[in-house]
């Protein structure tokens, strides 16, 4: 079962104008014994060659359940995608074959899981598990791909690659086993990289070390980049844009230094204001009040609404669409107006 | 590691020595062992008193223990009920009871790890759902049972196996015996292969496995199987000691001549020569296998070093 794909790049992708992804309206849901929970209600979003996006939420945004449904990873059952398309360098990935989206998992777009420890094979050693993307989407020998997890191992800086290629990933620190799992991501140079939380179970010194270094390659082949994090502080300085997902849905888009400036829906002012800061040291730490919806019984209208310091009468009956705020910003918010004002 | 290995052998010294010495006044719990020889006939005084004191049962126990380990140390392992030695009934007895636990272990790995696997990895589907009630129902089935009705209706009724085992015991005629032998562990290996396949095909590895594009036989033969199947090795590596010892009721039902038998007859003859014997030779080989199996442990899980 080996198969050699060709480096070919798609002569849309990365070309202005035709995005190396785009997500539209997709609906992903989970049927659990409890009953049916709503994940992702209506998701889009794009991503063009060198571009990154940052999609932030909390837990149970249904951030990463999207990327899992992009990469063709959901755990299925109970999740299913129930509608929407997924187009990526011009095919919509939903209508392949699961052999034809096995082709592209790996190769054309790659994911970066949060914890590297639980994510790796514990008994299998780091080298094979490179040299592993090679074999199976190459049909390269055991050999030279071993020499390419050297090689790789290199690339994301990791100290002694030639001596440490045959050891497991519990010799590793935490910070080095996040790089494994970036090298193994770019492999095989995908167009396209997912990073779920990348830097969350790591020390912050090494967050930022890890951050520059997926920023890095990202610039230098010039991937396109979907951030998903919970950390508004690791989006600020790495991403060009952000969709920020509350429910299953973008509630708003905008490009990173807008959003921060001004934000345009109450639920971003609220998790902006949610951080802490040096010039208010002393003041209690704002935030957001209540939790965050069941999925099972999302909240009618906004789904905002029971936690918005600004919900009126129609916020309780009418699902807010998301306004176009200038051109390359939206707001879900029926009084986005109120908002960018206030 | 070596000094591991060294530990362990200097602390399978005072297992051996308890292990011994329980069977050893076990057996001599259970009678005279000379009038026993006579069977229903009184024994002639004399007579009596001349084999008590040639087999030193006149010494006291301490001593009877220590004569006896001294022989076991050049080799003697005593006299057997009909005058053989007993390394003589030795070497007849274990190399069929080796053949019969091959046969079982091979059954319990092949079959148990099979069944476990599909089922673990179609929870809930109908595979699962039939192996389950099935290997409740082999456990809860005693040996006895399922050994007199398979001899009854795969030898007698269909004539499809053989229904006993000749002396030779070749490895053909020892099938069924060996299913008989194998079926409660066969039920253990299935649900434990079922419990930890299902357990580590939520792992988190395995989906980074998924997400590398890898075809779904090599996510399930190389990353899920290769961490599941740690426990089950290291049970199967146990069970050989237990088979071993254990195929008591197996060996009686199908009139196969090996350790479990010879042990039943030295019971039944009170013969303390033989009933040690092969119980101290069986702990050995228990104690090694579990050595063995906590060796093998840590070539499977590189994140076990023993120092």
């Amino acid at each position: 079962m080996t198969t050699t794909t060709e480096k070919s790049v798609n002569p849309q992708a990365g070309k202005a104008g035709t995005p190396l992804l785009e997500v539209r309206d997709l609906h992903v849901e989970f049927r659990t014994r409890d009953g049916v929970a709503k994940a992702v209600n209506g998701v889009n979003y794009s991503v063009s060659a060198g571009e990154t996006l940052a999609v932030l939420g909390e837990s149970g945004s249904g951030k990463s359940v999207t990327a899992q449904a992009i990469m063709g990873i959901l755990d299925s059952p109970p999740g299913f995608v129930t509608q929407g398309q997924i187009n990526f360098q011009g095919r919509d990935l939903l209508k392949l074959s699961e052999k034809e989206r096995r082709r592209i998992r790996g190769a054309k777009m790659a994911m970066i899981f949060q914890d590297a420890l639980s994510s790796l094979n514990p008994v299998l050693t780091v080298g094979y598990q490179l040299g592993e993307m090679f074999r199976v989407h190459q049909g390269m020998s055991r050999k030279d791909a071993k020499a390419k997890a050297i090689e790789l191992m290199d690339r994301v800086r990791i100290p002694a690659a030639r001596e440490r290629v045959n050891d497991y990933p519990h010799q590793f620190s935490g910070g080095m086993r996040q790089r494994i799992m970036i090298a193994m991501a770019l492999a095989l140079e995908p167009d396209l990289i997912i990073a779920d939380e990348p830097t969350t179970a790591l020390d912050v010194t090494v967050q930022a070390q890890v951050m520059d270094l997926l920023a890095e390659l990202q610039r230098e082949y010039h991937m396109g980049l979907i951030l998903i994090t919970h950390d508004l502080g690791v989006v600020a300085d790495v991403a060009d844009k952000i969709a920020v997902m509350y429910a299953g849905r973008i509630v708003e888009t905008a490009p990173v230094h807008e959003l921060y400036k001004q934000p345009a829906h109450p639920y971003t002012r609220g998790l902006l204001d949610s951080i802490p800061r040096l010039d208010q040291k002393g003041q209690e730490l704002y935030a957001i009040k209540g939790l965050p919806p069941n999925l099972l019984r999302i909240p009618s209208g906004c789904a905002f609404n029971p936690r918005c310091p600004m919900a009126q009468d129609v916020c309780r009956t009418d699902i807010p669409v998301l306004h176009p705020v200038t051109d390359s910003r939206g707001s879900a918010c029926h009084f986005w107006k109120e908002t960018l004002d206030g | 590691m070596g000094r591991y290995v060294i530990r362990r052998l200097l602390q399978m010294i005072p297992v051996f020595i308890g292990t011994t010495l329980l069977i050893f006044i076990m057996v001599y719990a259970l009678g005279d062992p000379v009038s026993a020889l006579f069977g229903d006939r009184a024994p002639d005084p004399a007579t009596a008193a001349q084999i008590r004191h040639d087999l030193h049962l006149d010494e006291p126990l301490w001593k009877q223990y220590l004569l006896y380990m001294a022989g076991i140390f050049t080799g003697n392992f005593g006299t057997a009920f009909n005058g053989q030695p007993v390394t003589e009934l030795m070497r007849t007895a274990f190399p069929i009871t080796v053949r019969l636990t091959i046969v079982a272990i091979l059954i319990e790995a092949v079959f148990g790890v099979l069944l476990g696997v599909v089922s673990g990895l179609r929870r809930r589907g109908w595979v699962d759902t039939a192996v389950l009630v099935l290997t409740l129902v082999v456990v809860s089935v005693p040996t006895f049972v399922t050994g007199y009705l398979l001899q009854l209706l795969l030898g007698v009724r269909w004539g499809v196996a053989p229904a006993t085992v000749s002396a030779e015991a070749p490895f053909n005629e020892l099938i069924v015996p060996g299913l008989v032998l194998a079926a409660v562990s066969l039920a253990y290996v299935t649900r434990l292969t079922r419990t930890t396949v299902a357990e580590n095909a939520r792992a988190d590895y395995v989906r980074t496995a998924v997400a590398k594009g890898l075809p779904r036989h090599r996510v399930v033969g190389r990353h899920l199987l290769r961490n599941s199947l740690i426990p089950v090795v290291t049970f199967l590596g146990t069970d050989i000691g237990a088979l071993m010892g254990g195929a008591l009721v197996t060996e009686r039902i199908f009139n196969i001549h090996g350790v479990g038998y010879q042990l039943y007859q030295g019971i039944l003859r009170q013969n303390s020569p033989t009933v040690v014997g092969f119980v101290t030779i069986l702990v050995i080989i228990f104690l090694i296998a579990n050595l063995l199996v906590d060796l093998l442990y840590a070539v499977l899980d590189p994140r076990i070093r023993y120092a």
